[in-house]
């Protein structure tokens, strides 16, 4: 469970590489390969997104603006006059205007969300790793199955629930007061309700793998000295859990903050107030006479910049929590 | 469920009274220790159990109940008159199959190819290189990224007009293919632009199970003079067996369950000719055609489905004491 740390120093070991200098290029010349492959879709969608209509038109979809391959030396046409001609951050700016709303539905349903998700499992783990009762496997069959639960099958009970309930109504003092709107925020309390519930298992069977690892003997002198299980949890166990919350505080955020199937079946509709960021992007620059890719290749961008800063500064710990 | 419910009552009706007293018999003793862990941990592990267990066990309950029904349009769910008429609805209906067998073709087909796929480049990774976290960072980045912001990137790499892909065939004078509209290509198309997304999962599951392995096993077979094609083959990869199981569960599940992709794709509920599968069926089934009941019949196809996949896995999870 534990990331090895990253090996990028030179070696001495006999693997040979260093020896044959054409192996070694070929070798990396194989990496640099598929970092293309991998990049490429993201590359040419920031080229586009920054043309022109003419631009899109008249450029390959991975060069810069007004450029084209050529046969000869340095294999790539351009003129600078062009190149500014046909380049535009009004794709940018239209994208930027018509998420920002759905960027701030999507943090406020995805910050409670996960930090709910990870109190949640990280006290379920406990309770079901550092106390051992009979029964447990069962109960922890449950939670492991519900990660992998397909959504398709709880959604119409949801949506039946929801109605059902009807927060807006039951609730309606509560939308009456300063900075809430009945329009918004009763659906992001829904959306805060579901994405906690079905972020619960993933937290746990993450936090569990942890408590797994942790001392017996420190847990077990302190009961003998007569402490409690919440005092246990509180000055033991939590103190310890803290790079276990980055994991789960970074993956769940991520996790929430891409998901669709909820966002499309509970808010339904991206002109609704409540809208998120991925339910705005799927409809993004849609008209009858096609999608408007330029701004569709900006608005994917914009929608994926958060997690896109938490993945760079956080790999280790994103690849610890995919991992499980 | 019933064995639970009959531990919360024997434990509701001992009630919690420490484990100091009641220390003549040594076996009752520990009776009460262990049944009054239960009792004390429960409110550690209670609340988030019946939250969950609401929202996913009794949401299928319900589910199952609602595909009994012939629950349509707006008229709201009738529980009094239950029978299993959609089920028979959904093997007589044509999309249903059509549905049925692309999910089958994606899974395998899917799964396959993110295994290969992420075991070449933990292979390639594992060993000292030269930027070698760079890499890594690279090859995981898309699965940091939502399905609905790939898929618009891969609508236009599919583009038939300017896609760089029938750019690229362009240059052999072949094409232009519509990737998306072909019903013969649209499935691999978009099994290819998932392989994309999930190869740096496998390899990061799998590059963990490699660092596991002891160096000595590398050396001891190069002393014995096998090639690294062989060293691999008959040493490595049978030990990454455990690592290939859990990434098939998830590889395998997550076919069942993908919808966001299929839907930014294809901008909407009807994916086109081809590329249909259950999960886009079923969604569409209820949110773009109100047939409530009958999409909920083929949700819990999608749920015996999953099934047969998580139970297995959580059996042989549980014999080797995994859990």
């Amino acid at each position: 469970m534990t990331t090895a740390p990253p090996q990028e120093t030179d070696s001495t070991s006999s693997d040979g590489i260093r020896a044959l200098p054409l192996r070694t290029a070929g070798y990396y010349l194989l990496l640099l390969g598929l970092v293309v492959f991998y990049l490429l879709p993201m590359e040419t969608g920031f080229m586009t997104s920054i043309k022109t209509a003419v631009g899109v038109r008249e450029s390959l979809p991975f060069l810069l603006p007004g450029t084209d391959l050529s046969f000869q030396i340095p294999f790539v046409e351009f003129d600078v006059d062009t190149m500014l001609e046909q380049t535009t951050d009004e794709k940018w700016r239209d994208a930027y205007d018509t998420l920002s709303r759905g960027m701030v539905n999507s943090m406020l349903f995805t910050i409670p969300s996960t930090i709910l998700c990870a109190i949640f499992g990280s006290m379920a783990a406990y309770g079901l790793t550092l106390v051992k009762w009979r029964g447990q496997v069962f109960v922890l069959a449950l939670f492991i199955a519900g990660i992998f639960i397909p959504y398709q099958a709880v959604i119409i009970p949801l949506t039946e629930l929801y109605g059902f309930i009807d927060l807006q109504y039951r609730l309606g003092a509560i939308w009456a007061l300063p900075f809430l709107s009945e329009e918004r925020h009763p659906t992001i309390l829904e959306l805060i309700i579901t994405h906690t519930a079905y972020g619960i298992p993933i937290c746990t069977v993450l936090f569990r793998a942890q408590y797994q690892t942790m001392s017996w003997e420190m847990i077990e002198a302190a009961r003998l000295d007569g402490a409690g299980l919440w005092r246990i949890y509180r000055r033991i166990v939590l103190p310890l859990s803290i790079p276990m919350f980055s994991v789960v505080f970074i993956f769940q955020f991520t996790q929430i903050w891409n998901e669709f199937l909820f966002s499309v079946t509970l808010i339904r509709s991206s002109v609704d107030e409540a809208a998120s960021v991925t339910l705005i992007l799927g409809q993004l620059g849609q008209a009858i006479e096609g999608t408007d890719f330029p701004l569709r290749m900006a608005g994917a961008f914009v929608a994926a910049a958060p997690t896109i800063v938490v993945y760079i500064l956080f790999t280790d710990k994103f690849a610890e929590g995919v991992r499980v | 469920m019933l064995e639970l419910i009959a531990a919360v009552r024997s434990d509701g009706t001992t009630g919690d009274t420490g484990d100091d007293e009641d220390e003549r018999s040594g076996r009752s003793r520990w009776e009460r220790l262990r049944q009054s862990d239960f009792v004390r941990s429960a409110p550690f592990w209670g609340p988030p159990f019946l939250l969950m267990g609401f929202f996913v066990y009794a949401a299928i309950g319900w589910n199952f109940l609602l595909s009994l029904t012939d629950y349509e349009r707006f008229q709201g769910p009738d529980y009094s008159n239950l029978d299993f008429g959609m089920y028979r609805r959904m093997l007589d209906d044509p999309t249903f199959w059509e549905a049925t067998q692309n999910t089958l073709i994606l899974l395998i087909v899917f799964t396959v190819a993110c295994l290969v796929a992420g075991l070449l480049l933990a292979i390639l990774l594992d060993r000292e290189v030269r930027f070698g976290r760079g890499f890594r960072t690279i090859y995981l980045l898309p699965m940091s990224l939502s399905f609905i912001v790939t898929a618009q990137f891969w609508k236009w790499m599919y583009n038939s007009q300017f896609g760089i892909i029938n750019e690229f065939f362009g240059l052999f004078g072949l094409g232009p293919y519509g990737w998306l509209s072909n019903p013969d290509l649209v499935l691999f198309s978009v099994i290819f632009a998932l392989v994309w997304q999930f190869s740096g999962y496998t390899m990061i599951v799998y590059l963990a199970a490699l660092r596991a392995i002891p160096q000595d096993q590398y050396e001891a077979a190069r002393v014995d003079g096998a090639s690294t094609l062989k060293l691999y083959w008959r040493v490595i990869i049978p030990q990454l067996k455990p690592a290939m199981v859990s990434a098939s569960v998830v590889l395998l599940l997550f076919s069942l369950k993908a919808f966001d992709f299929l839907f930014a794709l294809f901008d909407g509920y009807q994916p086109r000719k081809g590329a249909d599968i259950l999960s886009t069926m079923m969604v569409r089934e209820a949110f773009a055609r109100s047939q409530w009941a009958y999409s909920s019949a083929i949700a819990i196809v999608l749920f015996l489905l999953s099934l047969a996949v998580i139970a297995p896995y959580l059996y042989q999870q549980h014999r080797q004491g995994n859990l």
